[in-house]
């Protein structure tokens, strides 16, 4: 359900961002990761460089190695099937695979999460592509909220520790601040600076306070 | 043209990250380290993201009907409401507060 309305709200931003019908379409299936679809429409709607918006959508799109590191150990996919296994590698798959207690039911649980996702997804961003043009003013129906909402919603959850919300904070300021003065589709990647700039901070934080002990 | 090439280039990308993950005997990237950076980057990006999208138009800062939307958002998820009820009412209240002229 959720995935279905995302899928949609995606057909709909992205045709609203310009993008024609099977532009739209061929990011949900050769994409076919959310968040870096979103990300790159919005870039490319912003007047980014193509490949400084890719570049954020890429970014977005390296979880999934690590979802992969996890899931080829669980999985044990022999290897010619794992150039195939690998377009379903992603938040969805990697959650429901990485709770189930056999790697039988593993298995299952990835195949069938990632047929019946990707199915779907394409689905409904072919009917929000086709249906943008229907619905004419996007705006007006208030459909370009949900794209951050997709955002809020993805970050809110890992907002865990102080780390991560001192991360999100930096970003904000990083990406909201630098949008004036740097071209399109960079303030973002200026943003994800903030990681490495907050590990670095407490790391240092730690080792000063191990001396003084 | 130029969308071809981002499309081409995400599509490549995201496809290889993927593989990657699969491929890549465990242990190289199983450190401390670039675990805590790889969970961390998609916080940096996606609260940027969120920002950008919601108080910019283009390259110029604004405060427009989406940040009343995305704030509907915020309560949703703070009363744990499902992903559907979050996104859908951003979107309500975006319309609404647009409809009323604000």
């Amino acid at each position: 359900m959720a995935v279905g309305l995302s899928g949609f709200a995606f057909g709909v931003t992205s045709a609203g961002s310009g993008l024609t019908v099977p532009q739209t379409c061929a990011l949900s299936l050769l994409v076919f990761t959310g968040a870096s679809q979103f990300a790159l429409v919005g870039a490319l709607a912003a007047g980014g460089n193509p490949l400084t918006a890719a570049a954020g959508a890429f970014f977005l799109g390296v979880r999934n190695a690590f979802y992969g590191l996890r899931l080829s150990q669980l999985l044990a996919l022999p290897r010619v099937v794992r150039p195939f296994a690998a377009q379903w590698v992603i938040d969805e798959t990697a959650a429901v695979s990485l709770a189930q207690p056999t790697r039988r039911g593993a298995r299952i649980g990835f195949a069938v999460t990632g047929l019946s996702l990707y199915i779907l997804w394409n689905l409904t961003t072919l009917l929000g592509a086709l249906g943008a043009d229907a619905i004419g003013d996007t705006e007006a129906w208030g459909l370009d909220a949900a794209g951050p909402a997709v955002f809020l919603a993805l970050l809110a959850p890992m907002l865990k520790t102080g780390t991560e919300r001192a991360v999100a904070g930096l970003a904000v300021l990083l990406g909201l601040g630098l949008l004036p003065v740097l071209p399109a589709g960079v303030p973002v990647l200026a943003a994800a600076l903030a990681a490495p700039v907050v590990l670095w901070v407490r790391g240092r934080r730690e080792r000063v306070r191990e001396e003084g002990r | 043209m130029n969308t071809w090439i981002a499309i081409g280039a995400t599509a490549l990308g995201c496809y290889v990250v993927k593989l990657l993950g699969l491929l890549v005997p465990a242990g190289v990237l199983d450190r401390p380290l670039v675990k805590r950076l790889a969970a961390l980057l998609p916080v940096a990006l996606l609260a940027a993201l969120t920002a950008q999208q919601t108080f910019a138009d283009g390259r110029v800062p604004v405060l427009d009907a989406r940040a009343a939307g995305l704030a509907a958002a915020a309560v949703a998820l703070l009363l744990r409401a499902p992903f559907l009820l979050v996104v859908a009412a951003a979107v309500v209240v975006t319309a609404g507060v647009r409809a009323i002229g604000a």
